[in-house]
């Protein structure tokens, strides 16, 4: 019966995950929950996990630990169930480029288990919502990367399925490229489930209800975009203000000088206005320091505004703590991306087995 | 059961997509093609299929690695064997499907060489007992090696180390009778058993014995079991 609730409310559960190659943690324990019809955008950093989570998700790969649930099914213990819910495309977009377009999506509908006589309309379907009947006579080969991606996501919800993991669906895209992508991830979103990983902030915001981020194998937040701005807002209270002319080192030094601030952090780019962040923990205070200087002696203020956190802020207040650990980052970094590297990579390679 | 024609069908129609299959096809063709008309002028005074049948083995043990080297090590190294995993499809399918595929491409290439034992028919009686015989031979070892090679393709995503792999088991395979000379006591016993020459020796005389037809299929058997369980293991 249990089941059975867990089915109308959540697509996705996920409870202590848990995966280790080797010595490796890829995941170190995660927790969240999807609900049904919801469009999740999972972010981090490369090598933090993603595509980890993602295999697990779609009972491609086993956890050390703990478990998760698609669609109602156990992704470990009952496969077969969530095989037929699950429509997934893997990070590198595999096709079989000898294919013809038209074949492939038809063997995709006989192994999804697709009724024969509504084949051909769910090819006609699914073509026509990834944009790709010009090429449904094309070699696979020949695609571009775009079309590509749309053949993989094409075969990825042929068969309807209630739950749709794309690992990393626009990486290596032009822009224009990536922008219909989404437009078609958001018309499918209107009735199905959907988990998307991505490492590109903006992306979310176009798509997502809400955002789950990931850092070195921790979920260090989720919520809707709103919820995380506001967070990021709290850790990082400040103002923007922006002068014109002057000397940007006089303006630095007299806003150091001021009594309230914490910190300065210049973000001018252009020419002629300097812009600063200044960070501080009583805003108010600030302001009215700012606007008295200002009558004292002018320094051209052009503008006065609370600081939002850009979608890049955000993304690093949850992915480095703080200053201090941003060195110990990067070379965590580096790591990461041998984690990674073992994600794809066998950890231990058939070769040998091969060669006995 | 649908679903590992299903397999078929796909890999069939690549096979066919693809210059590899042709390559082996026609090359294939060409060598038991020659071999059976050099030995058909050595001999003229019998009328047998002896000298074809005797040298296919040893080049089938070539050809079948290279039908079966692509089909599960580029699946791995491109990932569509990952995707096909998710899908409600068992591993036991795939291999099966897989399986046939190759099998099938094998039958296609022996009816090619039907025209020899219709040419001799027309020459004189012809013992069409022993040349069935022949022919059940091959497919039967032309089956193991398929499922050898299906094997090495399944343990790794090179297709080279797939093909080297494979045609170091099947040629192990096919001369271990011959590496031990002249057979005396148990372990000559074992080491002739298990030999695939051995046996299909005895069925091209003509005469299929259950302890040979067994030896093949615990062969193919064993090497589709592994085959389902590496792939299983998904170590890639």
């Amino acid at each position: 019966m249990d089941d059975k609730q867990q089915n109308t409310e959540e697509s996705i559960v996920v409870d202590g995950l848990r995966k280790s190659y080797g010595d490796v943690d890829a995941l170190r324990g995660i927790d969240f929950g999807v609900r049904s019809g919801e469009i999740v955008g999972f972010l981090g950093p490369n090598g933090a996990g993603k595509t980890t989570t993602m295999k697990i998700l779609t009972g491609f790969m086993a956890a050390t630990d703990g478990h998760a649930r698609v669609a109602g099914f156990d992704v470990h213990r009952q496969s077969d169930q969530v095989r037929k819910k699950i429509g997934y495309l893997p990070e590198n977009v595999p096709l079989y480029d000898e294919m013809l377009v038209y074949d492939y999506l038809r063997f995709i509908a006989e192994v999804q288990e697709v009724k024969r006589a509504h084949r051909d309309e769910r090819i006609d379907a699914v073509a026509e919502l990834t944009g790709i009947d010009a090429v449904m006579g094309r070699t696979i080969s020949e695609l571009s990367k775009g079309y590509r991606q749309r053949v993989g996501l094409a075969q990825a919800i042929i068969h309807e399925p209630e739950v749709i993991i794309l690992d990393e669906p626009t990486t290596g895209l032009d822009p224009n490229q990536i922008v219909e992508i989404r437009d078609v991830i958001t018309t499918i979103g209107q009735e199905k489930t959907i988990i998307f990983s991505t490492h590109i902030m903006q992306e979310v915001t176009a798509v997502c209800d809400r955002i789950i981020i990931i850092d070195d194998g921790e979920l260090v937040a989720d919520g809707t975009l709103d919820e995380l701005e506001e967070k990021a807002l709290e850790a990082t209270p400040g103002v923007m203000v922006s002068f014109e002319g002057g000397d940007e080192e006089d303006l630095r030094n007299y806003l150091e000088g001021l009594g309230a601030v914490t910190g300065v952090v210049d973000v001018s780019g252009r020419q002629k206005t300097h812009k600063f962040r200044l960070l501080s923990d009583d805003i108010s205070e600030l302001r009215k320091a700012i606007i008295d200087g200002e009558s004292r002696t002018p320094r051209g203020l052009l503008s006065l505004r609370a600081a939002e956190p850009t979608l890049e802020e955000i993304f690093r207040l949850y992915t480095a703590k703080n200053d201090d650990e941003q060195v110990d980052e990067e070379v965590d970094g580096e790591e990461e991306i041998s984690a990674e590297a073992v994600d794809c990579q066998p950890v231990e390679k058939p070769e040998e087995v091969a060669g006995e | 059961m649908n679903k590992v024609f299903f397999v078929t069908k796909r890999e069939l129609g690549s096979y066919f997509n693809s210059v590899v299959a042709y390559v082996v096809v026609i090359l294939f063709l060409v060598i038991t093609g020659s071999i059976f008309w050099l030995s058909y002028f050595d001999e003229v005074s019998v009328l047998s299929m002896r000298g074809f049948f005797n040298q296919a083995p040893l080049f089938l043990a070539f050809f079948a690695p290279a039908i079966t080297m692509g089909l599960f090590a580029t699946e791995k190294r491109s990932g569509t064997l990952e995707l096909l995993m998710t899908m409600p499809i068992s591993n036991f399918q795939i291999v099966m499907g897989k399986f046939f595929a190759a099998m099938i491409l094998l039958a296609v290439v022996f009816a090619m060489t039907l025209p020899y034992p219709y040419t001799l028919s027309m020459l004189g009686a012809l013992d069409w007992g022993a040349v069935f015989a022949g022919y059940a031979g091959l497919m039967l070892l032309g089956a193991t090696y398929t499922a050898i090679g299906l094997m090495a393709s399944s343990w790794t995503r090179d297709q080279v180390v797939a093909i080297l792999t494979a045609f170091a088991i099947c040629m192990f395979l096919y001369l271990i009778d011959q590496l031990v000379g002249q057979p005396t006591g148990t372990a000559a016993y074992i080491a002739e058993y298990a030999s695939t020459s051995y046996h299909f020796r005895s069925i091209a005389r003509g005469v299929i014995e259950a302890r040979n037809v067994v030896y093949y299929l615990s062969v193919i058997g064993v090497c589709l079991v592994v085959t389902t369980l590496s792939i299983g293991a998904r170590r890639w």
